[in-house]
């Protein structure tokens, strides 16, 4: 049973001096199962994930991934454990090309030679022509920088850059807050692949209709603290019933304290 | 723009289509002052027709470019652009150094303490600062020593700036005050003379293109560094966007380290040319060097607010630096001008720049 947990956080709590953004959340994330974490404007749902991916170090409380328990230092510490992120804020250098943000801070090299190790450039643009061909993303030059794309082609290359490479684990942060109604689909379908070739996905959004259809689950975070855990493949819940649970008419009995 | 940068539906990829490079508009600019000052040749009455860079008078030298004006216009800002290939790394970095005019002053003194003569026409070397043990050393050990003194410069302002978050301005400021003071501490402020003569041909020797052959030489190994290497990538992504560059797992205080001592070394670089070329260190060398080396960066497309530009607009920057001196001093307009047309151009530049920028932002 337990080897069948990819993530899971006990207690995890992160206070910004006064602000208690994530109060107590206790996660699991099976392998294989897509999960939905919603809730309001500033409910703690990017908290969550910052003490996830070593973005920011938590006040209290434990993250056991694939069996052990972590302690990321860093995003890049996450990454090498598997967990590949979308951040909200994206975090693209706006100056630099698709296959430069792709494998920005994993540089393919020709020559190992420290700092000054020769860029394998070739093979960067191979593999993100392969990402973006294997993601439907498509964006017209991929040797334009990123400043000049549009909000939704950023948050394209954002994705394409989690699905370049193999993970045990994905987080997108509201990755179709910015896109129109083809790019929404187009994520969706990223994200369809993932269920098929078996990767567990938190995704955090704020369209029903999109978790809906796309996930197994939904976790709904209130005020810093998790106020209801939602099988919806299994149990007939409807949209305004996690509305509900959002705004705070509903919560479930066993996350009673979170009121 | 065109219809394809909306493209979602059906378009296809193009991995080989680029943008148009900024280093073309700097190019540009170049040839457009070129012109204005041939015009100026030709229509100032009291200019009897001269030309900037044209020698017609073929039977001269054989060459239809006037080769003594070429090579003062490169020579001149040779030295300067040794010290503006290390801004550039450091502008792109998004930060800024003001030290390496008062590095270079101190490495000058330094590395000229130990590039000393023993006899000067047969008499003892008078200004000589050290025993006779240390007279007549082989070149490599003032080289040595150039590089050492700048690497310790630049390490310093990198640690400040990496691991005391002071702003890089303030980091570099205080080095810059200090340095001077350690260039004037070192020979109690006499200037120091006579060098070997391996020593002074660094700056001198190839019938005095030495600095240009130097300049250029390392512009084009850092052009290759800042474009072909991870060094290179992320001091653009740093400069671009710091917060995504940390989050991509770029050792950023780490990487601007190593920035700031690059720095450092090529204004001890700089500092050895200069100082063989003049056959002399004095405390005061390279006073604003920092400043003409900024303006060069700016004026060759380098963002000051960090992640654009490149050792191609920097030395394209140096050239039109070069050229706007050689013309004052071609049409006989007094230094002055020279001065404030410099500054003009300068704020120009940096008008340019956040105007440019303002558009990509606008766009986003
Ligand atoms: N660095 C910080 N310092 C102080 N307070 C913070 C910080 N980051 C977040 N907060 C606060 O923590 C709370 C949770 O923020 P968080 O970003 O997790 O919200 P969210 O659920 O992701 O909201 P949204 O749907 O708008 O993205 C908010 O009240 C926010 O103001
Ligand atoms: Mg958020």
């Amino acid at each position: 049973m337990t080897n069948d947990i990819i993530l899971e956080t006990r207690n995890l709590t992160k206070h910004y001096g006064g602000v208690h953004a994530l109060q107590g959340a206790n996660f699991t994330l099976r392998k294989g199962e897509h999960v939905a974490i919603m809730g309001d404007n500033g409910a703690g749902k990017s908290t969550f994930v910052r003490q996830i991916t070593g973005v920011e170090q938590r006040t209290r409380g434990d993250v056991i991934f694939d069996g052990k328990p972590v302690f990321f230092e860093n995003p890049m510490d996450a990454r090498n454990a598997g967990i590949e992120t979308v951040f909200q804020t994206l975090a693209l250098a706006d100056q630099l090309d698709v296959p430069d943000n792709l494998f920005l801070g994993r540089e393919l090299v020709k020559f190992k030679f420290g700092p000054f190790s020769i860029l394998d450039y070739k093979a960067m643009r191979e593999r993100t022509m392969g990402a973006l061909e294997k993601t439907g993303v498509k964006i017209p030059n991929i040797r334009g920088t990123i400043e000049r794309m549009s909000g939704g082609q950023r948050q394209c290359v954002a994705i394409a850059r989690t699905a370049t490479f193999h993970s045990k684990l994905t987080i997108m942060d509201e990755p179709t807050a910015a896109l129109g109604v083809q790019e929404t689909a187009q994520v969706e379908n990223i994200i369809r692949t993932l269920k098929e070739a078996g990767e567990p996905l938190i995704l955090i959004s704020h369209n029903m209709r999109q978790v809906m259809d796309l996930c197994d689950r939904i976790v709904v975070f209130r005020r810093g603290r998790i106020c209801a855990n939602l099988d919806i493949k299994n149990n007939d819940i409807t949209g305004e019933d996690v509305v509900a649970y959002i705004t705070g008419a509903k919560t479930q009995p066993e996350y009673a304290d979170a009121a | 723009m065109s219809e394809t940068s909306h493209g979602i539906g059906g378009l296809s990829f193009d991995a080989k289509k680029r943008a148009w490079p900024n280093e073309m508009n700097v190019f540009i600019a170049l040839i457009a002052i070129i012109v204005i000052f041939e015009i100026l040749g030709q229509v100032l009455p009291y200019m009897k027709g001269q030309s900037l860079l044209f020698d017609f008078n073929t039977n001269r030298d054989g060459t239809i470019l006037n080769m003594v004006r070429l090579k003062i216009i490169i020579l001149q800002v040779s030295i300067i652009g040794i010290i503006a290939i290390g801004s550039t790394q450091v502008i792109i970095s998004g930060g800024i150094d003001l030290s390496p005019g008062s590095i270079v002053g101190l490495t000058a003194m330094v590395a000229m303490s130990f590039a000393q003569t023993a006899l000067v026409n047969g008499n003892p070397n008078p200004k000589a600062i050290f025993g006779e043990a240390w007279m007549d050393l082989p070149v490599i050990v003032p080289i040595v020593v150039a590089i050492a003194v700048g690497t310790f410069a630049g390490l310093v302002n990198g640690l400040l700036v990496a691991y005391t978050r002071i702003p890089p301005f303030i980091a570099t400021l205080g080095m810059m005050v200090a340095a001077r003071g350690a260039a004037k501490w070192w020979s109690k402020g006499q200037p120091i003379s006579f060098p070997t003569e391996p020593f002074g041909a660094i700056g001198n020797g190839m019938s005095g293109w030495s600095p240009v052959v130097i300049f250029i030489g390392l512009a084009i190994l850092f052009h290759f560094i800042l474009k072909y290497t991870v060094y290179g990538k992320h001091t653009y992504a740093i400069g671009s966007n710091e917060d995504a560059a940390r989050m991509s797992g770029i050792k950023v205080d780490r990487h601007k380290v190593l920035v700031y001592t690059i720095a450092g070394i090529l204004a001890g670089l700089s500092a050895l040319v200069l100082a063989s070329k003049n056959l002399t260190a004095q405390a005061g060398m390279g006073v604003m060097y920092e400043l003409d080396a900024i303006a060069m960066t700016v004026i060759g497309g380098v963002s000051l607010a960090g992640g654009r530009g490149s050792i191609v607009g920097t030395v394209l920057g140096a050239l039109i630096f070069g050229v706007i001196i050689s013309g004052f001093t071609y049409l006989r307009l007094d230094a002055y001008y020279q001065e404030m047309v410099k500054g003009i151009i300068i704020v120009a530049a940096v008008v340019l720049d956040q105007w440019r920028r303002q558009r990509a932002a606008a766009r986003a």
